[in-house]
């Protein structure tokens, strides 16, 4: 008789729910693979933008419900730095003096995950059965590098993907300008950091651009259609799901 | 302080249009980092030495009264006097009276971000007293009256052809066109007009980049050693600084010695790092007569106890606008305030109030790069957040960010409601999309409200027909 597997919630996100399914779908397929199984409990919104708008009452509700939904689970993954960091590293300072969640808060800190660092770390997937006949640069969305040390995990999974070839971008470590509300309330400045970005992507030569986190690859998709430049964008989940080139109607 | 933070947007815009400024930016954005990474890799202790350097300002400031009243006892001892500004008024009226009662007429400054915030130089020109800057940046930016743009580095908006331009309009020895335009003929150029104003000055003020407590002593570092100059060669020194600049000993102020200068412009040491104590002495061949510390208040003791003590840790090595990429972006002028980027954003609100400085902890991406530099780990993005939870709360955020997170909060807590508000937000897009958008292959290139600050420089690429959700639990049958 097998083992029961370990469950793990998926958290998808917000952006992932609405703008790119496809994600959600390749981030769980790389959990089963790795044996896990996966699970997608009722969830909502982390409560980032309320937090980092202001609303700390907000955001402290959210992060309650937050912890409700996702309790009972042996791991919670999130495709998303962001979102995990707000979970894992935000939440606890969020509910530590709630008696009735400090404990649980903490709990869920510990058990949550990037899905890369998971895959990595945690699941000890060290290669993935892919393809991807391309170059492409990488693009490390802040939150998950600074706050949860995420770097070099996506880029030893990406390493392994069959016929693709890494370029890095020589603003390794700048914001793209996303930055949730901030690319809508100062939207000058966050177009010149973008356009910044763009202009590093342009000169990897790359023709595509993969990132772990949702925000960024919307802003500089988006960025990128609008200046004409013919670089596809895409999750690092796609990409070693092997899902990276199907077509649009299945995002 | 003079604040124009209101207008950042405003400003912000015109900074971006500005070419010049932007190659003057790129260059710097390009440079500084750089140079501080190959200093800290330089040193491998740096991690520890930060974790030194905070819990240093953190006792000092635990114990400031302390430390300041050992601070004025040694200076004194050392024939010193301390006088205490409990705002930028006060502070102003102290220099003013001993420069008076020296019967001055020149003073010679060399850098202070305080007597920008004080706004010492109005105040001592309106007592009839010529001022001149020394630091070469400084006095650029004097003579094109410009506030400076940045803490350590106050021209770095210039280029090479505008300092050129500006000496050649206000040295009147200067034959018409004939005038400097290499770096080194500019340096030349500003010595050999500041040499005759140290030469000549009575009075020289300068700022602090640490007070000893033990020692009564003023620890000063530049790299062109005008300080030196200024508080050494007129009979009277005044130095004037913030109360948070206190350490208790030498050896801690080593320890923050060694990270200012290597955060700051990546050098191992400031070329010229002095520490002055009191007048001169008998014996010693040169120095001041007079020897006077003004500790400047104007809000810091307000901070602490509150979220913002650690922003009193900022040993101003400018790490953190160095980093920044807003501030790369827009230049320190936008910020409408002496202290730009992220010391700025948390500072100024501190010293002048939330009310007309909301802009400046709200511009910022929170990607944290600032909080990865800064050589006393202020928590800078966490500080930014406190500002915007204050402004929340007080109903200073603009109206459609703040009901929009609450309709949002109460949305997110009900699953349900939150999906059918997504499939309609997924609806909506679509909507918009042009192209082949039934496919999902559609780009949406005009949004409304406040999204259109998203479509006016990018596109979005339309949502598929069902949210994440919807499409799991069709496809894998499971329970809502």
């Amino acid at each position: 008789m097998q083992p029961k597997r370990q469950s793990v919630a998926l958290f998808v996100t917000c952006l992932v729910d609405l703008l790119r399914p496809r994600v959600g779908f390749a981030a769980a397929r790389l959990l089963e693979h790795a044996g896990f199984e996966v699970v997608v409990p009722p969830q909502s919104c982390c409560g980032q933008p309320n937090y980092n708008g202001g609303d700390r009452r907000g955001a402290i509700a959210l992060a309650k419900r937050t912890v409700r939904a996702l309790e009972g689970f042996d791991y919670v993954v999130a495709p998303s730095g962001s979102c995990a960091a707000m979970i894992k590293r935000h939440y606890p300072l969020l509910l530590n003096q709630d008696e009735r969640y400090a404990t649980r808060v903490r709990d869920l800190a510990l058990r949550t995950h990037e899905l890369t660092s998971f895959l990595y770390e945690v699941a000890e997937v060290h290669s993935v059965d892919a393809e991807l006949p391309a170059q492409a640069s990488y693009h490390d969305g802040c939150s998950g590098l600074r706050e949860l040390g995420i770097s070099e995990q996506p880029r030893a999974l990406l390493r392994t993907v069959h016929r693709l070839e890494l370029k890095e971008l020589k603003t390794r470590d700048v914001c793209c300008g996303f930055g949730g509300t901030f690319c809508v309330k100062y939207a000058d400045v966050s177009n010149r950091m973008a356009a910044n970005k763009t202009r590093d992507i342009q000169d990897t030569g790359a023709e595509l651009l993969i990132s772990g986190e949702t925000g960024c690859l919307l802003n500089l998709e988006g960025k990128l259609h609008r200046e004409g430049v013919p670089v596809r964008a895409c999750h690092v989940a796609e990409v070693l799901a092997g899902m990276a080139e199907v077509a649009d109607e299945d995002r | 302080m003079k604040i124009d933070s209101q207008h950042f947007v405003q400003n912000a815009r015109i900074a971006l249009d500005n070419q010049k400024l932007q190659g003057a930016l790129s260059r710097f954005a390009d440079a500084f980092p750089k140079l501080r990474q190959q200093a800290c890799d330089g040193l491998p202790e740096f991690r520890e030495l930060t974790d030194i350097a905070r819990d240093i300002k953190d006792h000092t400031l635990e114990n400031l009264d302390f430390y300041l009243e050992m601070f004025e006892a040694r200076v004194a001892a050392a024939g010193g006097i301390v006088h205490w500004a409990r705002d930028a008024e006060e502070a102003c009226s102290i220099v003013r009276s001993i420069c008076t009662d020296q019967g001055a007429r020149l003073v010679i400054k060399s850098k202070s971000m305080v007597t920008e915030e004080v706004e010492l130089n109005a105040a001592l020109e309106e007592a009839g007293l010529r001022i001149v800057e020394t630091d070469l940046g400084e006095y650029i930016i004097q003579l094109r009256a410009e506030p400076p743009s940045h803490i350590l580095a106050p021209a770095i908006h210039l280029t090479k052809e505008d300092v050129a331009e500006t000496f050649q309009g206000h040295h009147h020895d200067i034959e018409r066109g004939r005038g400097p335009v290499e770096r080194r003929q500019l340096v030349e150029e500003a010595r050999l007009v500041l040499r005759d104003e140290f030469l000549n000055a009575d009075v020289g003020i300068t700022g602090a980049n640490f007070l000893v407590a033990e020692t009564g002593s003023v620890v000063l570092v530049t790299n062109e050693g005008n300080a030196d100059l200024t508080a050494s060669l007129p009979r009277t020194h005044i130095a004037i600084t913030g109360i948070e600049k206190v350490v208790p000993t030498l050896e801690n102020a080593t320890t923050m010695l060694r990270l200012l200068a290597r955060s700051a412009t990546g050098q191992e040491f400031g070329t010229y790092t002095t520490f002055f104590t009191g007048p001169k002495r008998p014996e010693d061949p040169s120095g001041p007569d007079n020897f006077h510390v003004v500790l400047v208040d104007n809000g810091r003791s307000a901070m602490l106890g509150t979220d913002f003590q650690d922003m009193l840790r900022c040993i101003r090595c400018s790490a953190c606008l160095n980093h920044c990429p807003v501030y790369h972006a827009t230049g320190g002028h936008a910020y409408g305030s002496n202290y730009s980027g992220p010391m700025g954003a948390v500072l100024t609100p501190s010293l002048v109030g939330i009310e007309k400085t909301g802009h400046l902890p709200n511009a910022s991406s929170f990607c944290g790069r600032c909080e990865e530099v800064c050589p006393v780990q202020i928590p800078l993005p966490k500080l930014m957040r406190h500002w915007r939870e204050r402004e929340f709360e007080r109903h200073l955020a603009p109206s459609t960010m703040r009901h929009g997170l609450k309709a949002w909060a109460i949305i997110a807590r009900f699953p349900r409601l939150y999906r059918w508000v997504l499939q309609r937000a997924a609806g909506f897009l679509r909507s918009r999309a042009r192209g082949s958008s039934e496919d999902g292959t559609g780009w949406i290139s005009r949004l409304p409200g406040i999204a259109a600050g998203w479509t006016r420089y990018r596109d979005m690429r339309a949502p598929a027909r069902a949210t994440f959700q919807k499409q799991w639990r069709s496809g894998r049958g499971e329970q809502a």
